[in-house]
């Protein structure tokens, strides 16, 4: 019940948001997002999953009911929590009340709105993370879009308008390419499935329930699946060459709205890569371990390099997620213990620091009205606080041993060299590993032009230091960072124990 | 409880909405010069809703149900009460009811309201008798009740010159429409030696050389259907129709006549034309209804997506839902297991479709209450002005996309789903495809009242009001589109069970 509590609140307090007066939206809205944490930390301390929930381990907080029956299938409402899940719904859970605090300097119209359909999209993350039935993960997860669909399109930038819809258009066009080939799977599937439950479905999966359905043959119809799956995913990642609409979205949407996006959306693209097509179907994953690590690879040097080319401090550090999703796709791909458990790591790791430097650069935006490399110089003068933070965020991306980035990519890096299952493991994981070069190059040769150096911006109004409420949500995270860089275990064990039934779903014959 | 009370009562729903129609003329009659909108709006109301909860009640206490006695016939088994005919009697007297408590507002400084009141609810009427008819004289007589107060109500803004030719381009192809179904009807009478559907179903066993005689009146009975729900070729009058007339009427008929049109097919043709016999003699309805349902959603969602009016394009969108709903019968395959699965589905794609699909005419409604424009543009900039009102929008706009976390997409979904169960992988694929152009129309709406700035900064200032009716309804059609989401397992269970006794 305590899941429902958490989602049913969240949704309550959307609605509540919603219908209160624009001057205390935002004080409001902070103070109701501070429930659904304190109740993630609940669920922490309480947790008590072993294994995957997918293949069979014990669910943390299960809860089923059943929803209705089609074609001889129950739709339930199951969710639950596993190793993976859980420090994703703590990570939604602590980044919300943080986004909706740097939210009360920029937003200033129809405040109400904007953390209602913030709160509504939390309610709906919560879901995608903790359902376990398909039907009902993929209600949540189409409803994820609508919130973000009019928080782009109402309170972003000038061409708010075309991003917004790109961003429709994209995912949703992705999302039915996914559910088009999960669905041809459960059609295969047959008898063998009674209900549309993940953990059935991955079971009956596993025991070769596939039958041949519209004269497509068993192996063919999972490759199908598999592709259909992935190219749905790879959009939400996003990974290059399906990554056009992230840049647009994160310049345009106002800053709360882009660490979410960031911070957490970009999460259920992996997550669910986890879940369905590494978890799922493991033998299609590693037949075509070599392109989908190819792809990693080129996502993070590309992505290195199409940030390493921008102007504007935002689309630098959008395209940088590009190139940090890709280590997340390498680390599934190989399919070992510290690979698929790093990945894992490092979405959470991710999560909070691609959240402080779209954060960070957010107050220097509210300050200065402009994210151009060259039009502002020695920035450190007039906001020591924040530009401290920033800098310090920008070495978490780097990979500075004890923060959270180190931590995960060194997972990663470790999984991926002596990988058994990828050939050319060790390869694929130096060319990954130079990204990071990249990364080092572009983020310092952008903090030196805008942070160090004598001040210069010509601005009619005198820049001072940044308020409060806009510079303690970045501490916050900051702190976390931290945390969990130099105690990687209070998540990475759980994570480990969750993501070994998947590896140990490959048979790997060197 | 039930096994007590006398059978006719089993009629009560229909009874209830005739009466209340009465009671409106009676009162008009008595005291004409008196200018009771909101009296009669609230009679109006309570009688549909009267109807509504007596019909639920039936439902939950299992009348006509299997389970319970089974159906209940009346008149030598001219009428049957059963499962199929209180669900459908549920969605008509729910739009019934919605509009007319929009109408409340939308009529507020019409001369004489009264009129339209009584004949919504004749209307209404004649839907729940088409609802329990079980003999092809009845199905007439009730089309022809459920006609002809549909077209005065089209042309209900008698000094509005759209309206006036709306009403009559409707009666015109309703006219012939009608004719055509006789027409038919009487081949099949005279083919079968009945109209009973039972005794023509045993009669289709056997036809022997008169089967020519009966295909030839099969086809014009899915004509005549095809106007009813607005299908391809019969369609052309909808988008004048409900362009023209008010936008209340748009509601009803869009939403509660085309379900009437959808109970006489499902039960006409699974009654009295069993697919198995059919087939047998020659005459597969079903690919007939599978080309019309194809044909019918394309032709419907790629005409909504080039219009530039809001009203014009539900009308087309409308179309297009009725393509989806008929692979309710298209998609039906001999003795297949998975019938009862699509038929119910396409039932419950009704039932969500009346609350959609009537709350964003009535967003119409109340747009043209406040005197704003037709088109996207005017719409622009809205949700400023009237946010719950625009989120109710929004809300059936993605519903009738067929998006989650709406309705819409729950019943779109559980249709497509039974067609593929029953083999007709091609018909879920082309309604998949139409989905996606629909969302491109529908989203349009979304984002001219959300994104856009209005054209000129007091474009706007004509919204000086608010219908409280108006918003009440459209409100609560919102809430019932969002509610029918969670709430769905009892529907689609009634649905299932209404079809099941159809097979």
């Amino acid at each position: 019940m305590i899941l429902e509590a958490l989602i049913g609140f969240t949704f309550l307090a959307a609605l509540v948001v919603l219908l209160a007066p624009n001057a205390w939206a935002g004080r409001l809205a902070f103070a109701l997002s501070a429930v659904p944490f304190a109740g993630s930390l609940y669920l922490w301390s309480q947790f008590d999953a072993v294994g995957n929930a997918l293949t069979g381990g014990t669910i943390a907080f299960e809860s089923r009911y059943e929803w209705v029956e089609v074609g001889g299938r129950t739709v339930s409402w199951f969710v639950g929590l596993d190793g993976i899940s859980l420090p994703l719904v703590v990570l939604t859970t602590f980044l919300v009340p943080l986004a909706i605090l740097s939210a009360w300097t920029p937003v200033d119209s129809r405040q109400s709105q904007f953390y209602g359909l913030m709160l509504f999209m939390e309610a709906n993350l919560l879901g995608v993370f903790t359902a376990l039935d398909f039907f009902l993960w993929f209600v949540f997860w189409e409803a994820v879009l609508v919130p973000m669909y009019f928080l782009i399109g109402i309170w972003g930038g000038p061409r708010r308008k075309y991003a917004a819809i790109k961003f429709f258009v994209y995912t949703n066009a992705a999302s039915l390419l996914m559910f088009i080939g999960f669905m041809s799977l459960t059609f295969a599937l047959g008898d063998s499935i009674g209900s549309l439950a993940l953990p059935e479905i991955t079971q009956a999966l596993a025991d070769g329930g596939l039958e041949t359905w519209f004269g497509i043959s068993p192996g063919r119809m999972a490759m199908i699946a598999f592709l259909a799956m992935f190219a749905g995913f790879a959009v939400k990642v996003p990974i290059v060459p399906v990554h056009t609409w992230l840049p647009d979205a994160h310049v345009e949407a106002p800053t709360p709205v882009s660490v979410l996006l960031a911070g957490v959306l970009l999460k259920m693209g992996t997550y669910a890569l986890l879940r369905f097509n590494f978890t799922m179907l493991p033998e299609q994953a590693s037949t075509l371990a070599i392109p989908i690590a190819a792809i990693a690879v080129i996502s993070v040097i590309y992505g290195a390099m199409l940030a390493l080319a921008q102007k504007d401090l935002k689309r630098i550090v959008a395209y940088s997620s590009v190139s940090s999703m890709g280590y997340v796709l390498l680390g599934l791909v190989v399919f070992t213990e510290y690979g698929v458990g790093g990945a894992t790591f490092q979405m959470v790791a991710h999560g909070l620091i691609s959240g402080l430097m779209f954060m960070a650069v957010g107050v220097v935006y509210n300050a200065t009205h402009t994210r151009m490399v060259g039009d502002m110089a020695g920035m450190a003068d007039r906001m020591p606080v924040t530009v401290g933070i920033l800098v310090a965020g920008a070495f978490g991306y780097m990979g500075l041993p004890l923060m959270a980035g180190f931590a995960g990519e060194f997972f990663i890096f470790v999984g991926a060299f002596g990988a058994p299952s990828l050939p050319y493991a060790p390869v694929f994981t130096a060319l990954a590993m130079f990204g990071i070069v990249i990364v080092a190059g572009y983020l310092l040769s952008a903090m030196q032009k805008t942070l160090f150096g004598p001040f210069r911006l010509e601005t009619d109004y005198e820049i001072g230091p940044a308020p409060f409420h806009d510079v303690a949500p970045l501490a916050v995270l900051l702190a976390a960072i931290i945390v969990l860089g130099v105690a990687p275990d209070i998540f990475f064990e759980m994570i480990r124990d969750a993501a070994m039934p998947v590896v140990e779903g490959v048979s790997v014959d060197v | 409880m039930s096994s007590v009370a006398p059978a006719w009562t089993a009629l009560s729903p229909a009874l209830l909405l005739g009466l209340t129609g009465l009671a409106l003329l009676l009162v008009d009659t008595i005291r004409p010069n008196e200018r009771s909108n909101t009296s009669m709006a609230v009679v109006s109301a309570l009688g549909a809703l009267a109807s509504l909860s007596v019909t639920v009640w039936f439902v939950i206490a299992g009348t006509g149900h299997a389970d319970a006695g089974g159906a209940i016939t009346l008149l030598e088994g001219a009428v049957k009460v059963d499962t199929l005919a209180l669900f459908f009697t549920a969605i008509f007297a729910s739009v019934t009811a919605l509009v007319v408590v929009a109408a409340h507002d939308y009529f507020h400084d019409h001369q004489r309201p009264a009129a339209f009141y009584s004949l919504t609810l004749f209307a209404a009427t004649g839907m729940a008798l088409l609802a329990v008819a079980n003999s092809l004289a009845v199905v007439f007589v009730a089309l022809e009740m459920v006609s002809l107060p549909s077209y005065a109500l089209v042309a209900f803004l008698k000094k509005d010159r759209g309206s006036v030719e709306a009403g009559l381009k409707y009666f015109l192809v309703g006219a012939l429409s009608s004719a055509v179904f006789l027409f038919g009807i009487s081949l099949v009478y005279a083919a079968t030696g009945s109209l009973i559907f039972g005794e023509v179903a045993s009669a289709v066993e056997s036809l022997d050389a008169l089967a020519g005689v009966a295909g030839v009146g099969i086809v014009m009975i899915v004509g005549g259907v095809a106007f009813k729900t607005a299908s391809v070729p019969f369609h052309f009058w909808a988008p004048e129709a409900y362009e023209g007339a008010p936008a209340p009427v748009s509601a009803f008929l869009s939403s509660a006549s085309k379900a009437a049109g959808f109970v006489v097919a499902f039960r006409v043709f699974t009654e009295a034309f069993p697919l198995g016999a059919s087939v047998a003699a020659g005459i597969d309805w079903a690919l007939a209804f599978a080309v019309v349902a194809a044909v019918t959603m394309t032709l419907g969602n790629f005409a909504a997506a080039v219009q530039e009016e809001v009203k014009r394009m539900l009308a087309y969108s409308s179309i297009g839902h009725a393509g989806y709903a008929l692979i309710g019968l298209a998609a039906l395959s001999t003795g297949s297991a998975g019938n009862e699965a699509v038929m119910g589905a396409a039932m419950a794609h009704l039932l969500v479709y009346g609350f959609m699909n009537t709350g964003a005419f009535l967003f119409v409604a109340m747009a043209e209450r406040w005197g704003i424009g037709r088109t996207f543009e005017d719409y622009a900039g809205l949700a400023r002005r009237a946010p719950v009102a625009c989120t109710a929008m929004a809300v059936f706009m993605f519903s009738l996309a067929g998006l989650p976390p709406f309705a819409g997409f729950f019943s779109k979904y559980f249709l497509f789903m039974g067609a593929i169960e029953n083999g007709f992988l091609w018909l879920a694929g082309l309604g998949a495809v139409n989905s996606v152009v629909s969302l491109y129309y529908y989203s349009r709406v979304v984002r001219a009242m959300f994104l856009d700035d209005p054209a000129t900064p007091s474009a706007l200032d004509a919204i000086d009001v608010r219908p409280t009716a108006l918003y009440a309804a459209v409100v609560f059609a919102a809430v019932a589109t969002v509610l029918l989401l969670p709430g769905f397992g009892p529907v689609i269970e009634a649905a299932e069970a209404a079809a099941a006794a159809l097979f």
